[in-house]
């Protein structure tokens, strides 16, 4: 049984979710192997044969697969498929988009976003935006999966290095062509991997208010996070959303400022180790996941915020 | 050009979800239905390209049991021209429904087929992209902006850390985002004129699609309950929390 994980990467570096579906798969078995589809992708695979766990790097190394595009990465999953047991990515919007298409080319099921591994074919996984869990077995030859990446470590790169593979891959079919990537500009930490995110909701009514968030956050070296009613009045880009249909996200701190709660947002922030909540109504649902909840006016307690981390000396700024 | 929707009957966004107490299902009796919000912006998207002259055939396909045709009705009120249902009460898993609609758009030869990208039931995110491999298409998921050309369709989609744009060759498979477009409600004059919309009724066996599940469910509960904390009074207080209890700054 050998387990085979798709590499996201942009061909120079390897993304840090990847290593998350190492760890659920060294649960599943002692030989994983990693493929890295890339264009002149070098030190993206000496990279991933360095973590700890890998037991043999596949490099495909084709212009084609420069971009990612699902129809031309699918094809060499689907060649190398026969040969193991399972198959996974990190459910990011690049596993999620690549991986139905191998499933469905090899014929098989998708097992998505799993939490858990009960065992080789039994995971469960959350449904209904996090409010339920479902176990499922899946009756295929192959299990294609992806896995949600705050339900597991990230796996460490170690001193030693596996074995590299060249693998032949496939042509660009041509079906897609990639025109541009418009990376949302930031200093701050990215917001799947940030040890700390400030996010702000509807109550901080308009966009220009959340510099009083931006000045808490850079104090914090945290990223920045938003409610989808925030998203939604334009107060915030729509990257910036945690929730159900958003990021999903489990800092160490998530610090939820005048959001209220909302189902939605919770089934994308729950997992966090520390929630505190700032947000003057008392009913707000937010309370009843936050470990720390302060009642307060924000447009007031931000800059005191602020001004405190100075005090103490806290501040990364 | 000739358009085809897939649209989803699911719990209402606003229902809580209860789990039955024998942690087979989620507990269904009585429940609000609705069309999945990713649907109701798929039918929309459609829609649109209609009225601005893009399209002129717009047609609705749902599969499962007897009520989904209500869930068509709504698409046809909300501008589609006519309805496929695709009738079975045995449970459609993804890879079924792709095998379904691959039937469909055999039949019907769209030039896109629009999806929502995820059911907000089973959270699969799925259908969409098991479709365009079947039919060995093109796919733009989780589409934010579409621009029909001649044979193509330029498609901006949400990405982690931004926005990516593609240029995908027609026939091809699109799944809205959130922010595609915000979907009408249907008026009163229009939902009495989807009454007598044609809804075209197939089965699984008729199209030749084995809809076998190939997941078992085994267990489905409520997820642990995070305990909920302490209320502090004061700036100060907080950050004594986080400082000497949590240790997070």
């Amino acid at each position: 049984m050998t387990v085979l994980i798709l590499a996201e990467h942009d061909n120079s570096e390897l993304k840090r979710a990847t290593m998350h579906s190492v760890t659920a798969a060294l649960l599943i078995s002692e030989d994983v192997h990693i493929l890295v589809a890339g264009n002149d992708a070098g030190p993206v695979v000496k990279t991933a044969s360095e973590i700890q766990g890998v037991t043999k790097v596949l490099y495909a190394n084709n212009s084609a697969y420069e971009h990612g595009l699902a129809e031309n990465v699918a094809p060499i999953l689907v060649s190398l498929g026969d040969s193991y047991s399972h198959i996974m990515a990190t459910a990011t919007t690049f596993g999620k988009n690549v991986m139905p298409r191998v499933a469905a080319l090899l014929d098989v099921a998708q097992l998505s976003d799993i939490s858990s591994i009960i065992d080789q074919e039994t995971f469960s996984r959350p449904t209904y935006a996090g409010n339920v869990i479902t176990t499922v077995k899946s009756t295929d030859k192959i299990k294609v999966i992806t896995v949600r990446a705050t339900a597991f470590e990230a796996a460490i790169v170690g001193d030693q290095t596996a074995p590299t593979e060249e693998v032949k891959g496939n042509e660009d079919t041509g079906l897609s062509v990639f025109k541009k990537l418009e990376v949302s500009a930031s200093e701050r930490p990215e917001l799947t991997s940030a040890d700390i995110i400030v996010s702000g909701g509807r109550g901080m009514q308009s966009g220009e208010n959340f510099v009083l968030v931006e000045a808490v956050a850079d104090r914090l070296g945290a990223a920045i996070g938003a409610s989808r009613a925030a998203v939604d009045s334009g107060f915030v880009p729509n990257d910036y959303q945690v929730g159900q249909t958003g990021k999903v996200v489990a800092p160490t701190l998530y610090l939820a400022v005048g959001i209220s709660g909302a189902i939605q947002h919770l089934a994308g922030m729950k997992d966090s180790k520390f929630i505190a909540a700032i947000n003057k109504d008392e009913e707000a649902p937010i309370f009843q996941v936050a470990d720390y909840g302060l009642v307060a006016d924000l447009f007031k307690v931000l800059p005191e915020l602020a001004e405190e981390l100075d005090k103490r000396g806290l501040s990364k700024t | 050009m000739k358009l085809l929707v897939a649209v989803k009957r699911t719990i209402d966004y606003n229902v809580k979800i209860r789990v039955k107490s024998d942690n087979t299902d989620v507990d269904m009796a009585n429940v609000k239905m609705a069309m999945n919000p990713f649907c109701e912006i798929a039918v929309e998207e459609a829609v649109r390209m209609k009225e601005s002259g893009l399209a002129e055939d717009v047609i609705a396909v749902s599969a499962g049991p007897d009520q989904v045709q209500e869930t068509l009705r709504t698409a046809l009120a909300m501008g589609a021209d006519r309805g496929i249902h695709i009738k079975t009460d045995i449970e459609l898993q993804p890879l079924a429904i792709a095998k379904l609609l691959k039937a469909i758009v055999d039949i019907e030869q769209p030039e896109v087929v629009i999806l929502g990208k995820q059911a907000i039931d089973d959270d699969s995110n799925q259908t969409g992209q098991m479709l365009a491999a079947l039919l060995n298409w093109s796919q733009a998921t989780f589409a934010s902006n579409i621009v029909l050309s001649d044979g193509n369709a330029e498609v901006t989609r949400e990405v982690d850390g931004g926005l990516e744009t593609i240029s995908v060759k027609l026939p091809a498979v699109i799944t809205t985002d959130l922010r595609l477009n915000e979907p009408r409600y249907a008026s009163l004059p229009n939902i009495m004129k989807a009454k007598k919309k044609a809804i075209d009724i197939k089965s699984p066996d008729e199209l030749s699609v084995d809809v076998e599940p190939r997941l078992i469910t085994l267990k489905v509960e409520e997820p642990p309950k995070r305990e909920s904390g302490v209320i502090v009074e004061s700036v100060t207080e907080l950050l004594d929390k986080l400082q000497n209890e949590a240790k997070v700054i």
